[in-house]
């Protein structure tokens, strides 16, 4: 009987259960799918041609009308300011939040929950009218505060993320050591639960600063004519007219998010 | 009730010694509370207000004819019909949406799992490389869609060649390949997840007790990326349904999907009201879709959690 066989052999052949047909020139297919739209914007930077689609001669004359652009030196500047700004308040709040969750009755846990939530469920086009009305009805001037307060909103799920995650795994017995040996709730904090979560910390601010200098929708609504963000800025010349610039700025702003993902995953290296 | 359940959940909420005080959160739940509760609140009430005769805002007037509006057309003449114009529109974003996350579901489990199947090293490469797009500027990624698919970018020139005519930007295939391009990740990576916690042993077990290929991964390795499957389907379905950059860049206005009918009664059509009441439907579409997947998730025990 085929009893007396090793199963792989009674089939007559050997299966390897970790490899599928297809699924490797799949994978390679959806890799180059992902990468070829930026590999193209990034070579397209470099030509000389006005036109942005026939390829002249290697030139970086585009980087140096972006350079001297005035007009995306300000979007720049104001795109930083919010960003940084909006960064540092999210991830305070987000650390207030994460903190004082853990002891919280379950009906404000919820409430919390659902308002900490709602930027990640609901239609960012819903919040942006919705934060332009609100702006309007109290008589916040569309610019740079509205900017940061929407900014610090939908920023602070994002803040909290790592934090939450490293909250959860964290070993209660030095809180409760410093707590039997004296040590008050501020000094806890200060010594103890701060450092202990400070590689969370850090990744949620750079996945805030990242969500927040990326917006586009908010900041188109909210932004006004006088605080125009780097992406609200982008968004028009592109519906403007399109020269290899957006190449040029969009480049650099790749560069600039692959910087902040290996800033973060060094980080997270370094302190493990 | 409560002194069954006492046990259980009494330490969660006791003050566990070195926690902070859960006062701790007031300052945040506050802030939220005015920066998302009241924006939220403000598009329910807008929704139930009148226009103005002139200008942008809302005249305070209580009605209901912007939900009416979504469904009936009053004629020049006073006659009233039928309008199917916003139902359309509604449907194609479901419809988008339903066809983003169908395309991103079928690619994103042959690479998770194969992605999961390789040696440690390039594994974090791997994750690496399909986290990277997650981190850029969904303008920008959706700008360098459309210069591939541009009458004039590279596919256009390559099929040129043979005197194919290739003409897709501004076209509902446009948007959805955007949408397919924009959020593919968000599919890939809680897939990945479950994937890489599967231990292939399981399959390889079930293969040598005699079980079939395709029973293998029916009924072992299936079920077992299904938390992450419901998870990614929720990262996808929901954000496609309420996109705007996509329908707008790529569908060139022709498209129209909710966001961007949502955007214009803001803008340009300076109809508060009628935008709002848009953007209520959108929230109550979004929600309902929320509740089907955790019910789902429930139902089949996995634990998936959104927020």
């Amino acid at each position: 009987m085929s009893s007396t066989k090793t199963p792989s052999t009674k089939r007559g052949k050997l299966v390897n259960l970790r490899n599928f047909p297809g699924f490797t020139s799949t994978s390679w297919f959806v890799m180059f799918f992902l990468y070829i739209p930026l590999v193209y914007v990034v070579i397209y930077s470099f030509n000389s041609s006005r036109i942005g689609s026939i390829w002249k001669s290697f030139s970086v004359k585009w980087y140096g009308k972006v350079i001297e652009n005035t007009d995306i030196q300000r979007a720049l500047k104001n795109s930083l300011q919010v960003g940084f700004a909006a960064t540092i308040l999210s991830t305070v709040l987000a650390v207030m939040a994460a903190l004082g969750l853990l002891r919280m009755q379950r009906a404000g846990k919820a409430v919390a929950m659902a308002l900490i939530g709602a930027p990640l469920i609901i239609a960012e086009i819903v919040l942006a009218v919705g934060t332009l009305g609100l702006f309007i009805a109290v008589g916040v001037p569309l610019g740079k505060v509205g900017l940061i307060v929407a900014h610090t909103a939908f920023c602070i799920p994002f803040a909290l993320l790592p934090i939450r995650a490293r909250l959860s795994q964290l070993d209660m017995a030095p809180f409760e050591a410093a707590s039997d040996l004296g040590a008050n709730e501020r000094q806890i904090l200060r010594r103890i639960t701060l450092p202990l979560l400070s590689p969370a910390i850090i990744a949620g601010a750079l996945l805030a600063f990242a969500i927040s200098i990326d917006d586009f929708i908010t900041s188109f609504f909210v932004a006004g004519p006088g605080s125009t963000t780097l992406p609200v800025y982008i968004f028009g010349m592109i519906r403007s007219t399109v020269t290899p610039e957006v190449n040029a700025i969009s480049t650099l702003l790749l560069l600039f998010s692959g910087g902040v993902l290996l800033g973060s995953y060094l980080i997270q290296r370094k302190r493990r | 009730m409560t002194a069954v359940t006492t046990p259980t959940k009494k330490p969660v909420t006791r003050a566990r010694p070195g926690q902070s005080s859960p006062k701790l959160a007031y300052l945040p739940i506050i802030f939220l509370a005015f920066a998302i509760g009241i924006p939220l609140l403000i598009i329910v009430v807008y929704s139930f207000l009148e226009k103005p005769s002139q200008g942008t805002g809302v005249k305070w007037v209580f009605t209901t004819e912007n939900y009416r509006a979504l469904f009936i057309q009053e004629k020049l003449d006073g006659t009233t019909a039928f309008d199917t114009r916003y139902i359309k529109v509604l449907w194609t974003s479901f419809y988008y949406s339903l066809i983003t996350t169908v395309v991103t579901l079928v690619f994103s489990v042959p690479v998770a799992m194969w992605i999961a199947t390789r040696e440690a090293r390039k594994r974090t490469l791997l994750v690496a490389l399909v986290t990277l797009p997650f981190w850029i500027s969904i303008l920008i990624r959706t700008y360098g869609m459309r210069q591939i698919i541009a009458d004039e970018g590279p596919i256009g020139k390559f099929l040129g060649l043979f005197d194919i005519s290739w003409s897709i930007l501004y076209s509902p295939p446009a948007t959805i390949l955007g949408l397919i391009y924009v959020f593919l990740p968000f599919m890939i990576l809680p897939i990945y997840a479950s994937a890489e916690r599967f231990d292939f042993r399981l399959a390889e077990a079930a293969y040598d007790l005699g079980a079939k290929r395709m029973t293998v991964v029916r009924r072992i390795i299936l079920p077992s990326i299904r938390p992450g499957v419901i998870s990614g389907v929720a990262l996808v379905f929901i954000p496609a349904l309420g996109s705007f950059l996509q329908s707008d860049m790529l569908g060139g206005g022709k498209t129209n999907m909710v966001a961007n009918v949502i955007a214009n009664n803001f803008g340009q059509a300076r109809n508060w009201p009628f935008g709002s009441a848009l953007a209520v439907l959108l929230i109550i579409l979004t929600l309902l879709f929320v509740l089907i997947i955790q019910g789902i998730a429930q139902r089949r025990g996995d634990k998936v959690e959104l927020v």
